[in-house]
């Protein structure tokens, strides 16, 4: 899959599910990509790296978001 | 003078052992003092506002951390972890408080001068507070601001090079013991593995895309002073394939009373006579040792390296020479299903730069895990939950005896039909011939 179109896919879907939830599992997203996991990874780490998503960390479990959505970011940028 | 009152801390100080809001109390009051003029990076309050936090806690029953965070230093998913107070208005100095994981040298080697360096890092950039070390073996600093975070990444990767540890769905610090480097016991080189894994699987370790955490730990010899079989995902004990080597001379040494057992270690009390059949042989679990005459002999095919023999007779029992390690699996802490100790996967494999066989265990578990794997669900809760067949056939490993759990009084194995010659199909009239219904 081209990373383009991925990303494209992952963006879609994310967004129809932003109203119950806004992060996610690299499973969640290794299953919109149809991917097996360590194929994966390589194009999520990369939009990591552009900035369209960012990984949220409960210090044991890390999940994915859309970059600016959910909760924690408002939180985390009140000062 | 202490900023918040603090009594329901205060008590805790009036027991028996050190405490660490004595500790805490004395941080709070140095950086107020600031002997070192430090232009502090976080509120200089940070520790003061930390006891403060922690009494309210204590008062309302309830943590005022929230959960989690976004934070981190850039290309990193692990290693720092985001933690935010509840009551900023309250307690300013702690209104961001993340942890940051440094990863420990190998065997937890490091000179004062690291140390020191660290602490300096530490007390300009963070709240000074350390854990040495987190049960992952971390260096852990405890508190600082976002603004903070890639300051604090830039100096540890260029000036001490110095890495963060892993956290989160990662492959976690991969810790060690001291190994060959002090320790006649080791099987093989504990720190050369863990360190060429650290920098082969530096993916793993730094970016999460695993089910939950993984552990590596390397423990040379089965002693387990990391606890690898214990602690990790994936144990890595040294053992063995060959005899234990017997010096007869060192043995009679020890029953005559002139080498000290143990190495002198329980020297400060007097336990009378050292008795080889009481201490010694009559505690081997599998009763694999005996006398004959003056000869001690061992039935090594028995031995199951508790190691109890040769650490009370180390200058008579060394490990044998043809050495290696065992691969157990499945480790974990109580979350769900309760503790669970590792399982052996592979008996003995030689540990030998580049280390191939081992890799290819590990990842063939890996992918096994990864697509297996629920979210949030430890490789030994997988094994549980789909047998440990299944982990068999996904690694290519043979069943082997030692995989039996306790072979000696169960040796219930499942076989499937392409394992058993000409299959499950019977002619059942033929079979009611002679079985009546």
């Amino acid at each position: 899959m081209e990373y383009a179109e991925a990303k494209a896919k992952v963006i879609e879907e994310l967004t129809k599910k932003l109203k119950s939830k806004s992060k996610f599992y690299f499973n969640d997203l290794a299953g919109i990509l149809e991917m097996k996991p360590r194929e994966a990874k390589k194009l999520i780490n990369d939009m990591v790296t552009d900035g369209t998503l960012e990984y949220w960390s409960s210090g044991s479990t890390s999940m994915y978001g859309l970059k600016g959505t959910g909760k924690q970011q408002a939180a985390e940028h009140e000062e | 003078m202490a900023k918040h009152k603090t009594p329901m801390l205060d008590q805790l100080e009036s027991g028996p052992w050190p405490s660490f809001v004595s500790d805490l109390k004395a941080l709070a009051d140095e950086r107020t003092k600031n002997p070192k003029k430090l232009d502090f990076q976080v509120p200089v309050d940070v520790v003061d506002d930390l006891l403060g936090l922690l009494e309210l806690s204590f008062k309302d029953g309830a943590t005022h951390w929230k959960h989690g965070g976004i934070v981190g230093v850039f290309g990193y998913g692990g290693g720092v972890i985001g933690r935010y107070c509840d009551q900023p208005e309250m307690f300013p100095g702690v209104a961001h408080f993340h942890t940051m994981r440094v990863n420990q040298p190998g065997g937890k080697f490091y000179t004062t001068e690291y140390l020191r360096n660290l602490c300096d890092l530490w007390d300009l950039r963070g709240s000074g507070m350390t854990n040495m070390h987190g049960s992952t073996g971390d260096i852990i600093f405890l508190g600082t601001r976002t603004d903070q975070l890639e300051e604090i990444f830039f100096e540890l990767t260029h000036k001490f090079n110095q890495d963060l540890g892993g956290s989160g769905s990662n492959l976690r610090t991969p810790s060690d013991c001291i190994g060959a480097a002090r320790c006649e016991y080791a099987c093989y080189d504990t720190q050369d593995l863990c360190f060429t894994m650290t920098n082969d699987y530096q993916d793993e370790l730094h970016r999460p895309a695993f089910p939950y955490k993984f552990k590596f730990k390397f423990d040379g010899c089965p002693n387990c002073c990391v606890a690898s079989i214990a602690r990790s995902d994936m144990s890595f004990i040294g053992t063995w394939r060959d005899d234990i080597r017997i010096d007869q001379e060192a043995v009679q040494s020890y029953i005559g009373g002139e080498i000290p057992p143990n190495a002198g270690a329980h020297m400060s009390r007097d336990w009378g006579k050292f008795d080889i059949q009481k201490e010694v042989i009559g505690l081997c679990p599998t009763e694999c040792m005996r006398m004959e005459g003056k000869k001690l002999k061992i039935d090594n095919k028995e031995c199951n390296r508790c190691m109890h023999c040769i650490n009370v007779m180390p200058r008579a029992l060394r490990i044998g020479k043809d050495r290696g390690l065992s691969i157990l699996v499945g480790a974990k802490a109580p979350i769900l299903d309760g503790a669970q100790m590792g399982s052996l996967l592979v008996p003995f494999v030689k540990a030998e730069a580049p280390y191939e066989e081992i890799k290819e265990v590990i990842e063939k578990v890996w992918d096994w895990w990864m697509e297996e794997g629920k979210n949030r669900e430890r490789l030994g809760e997988l094994i549980k939950r789909q047998g440990f067949q299944k982990l068999l056939e996904a690694t290519g490993i043979a069943p082997d005896a030692r995989h039996v759990k306790e072979p000696r009084s169960n040796p219930y194995i499942f076989w499937k039909e392409e394992e058993v010659e000409g299959g499950w199909t019977r002619d059942v009239n033929e079979f009611r011939k002679h079985h009546l219904r």
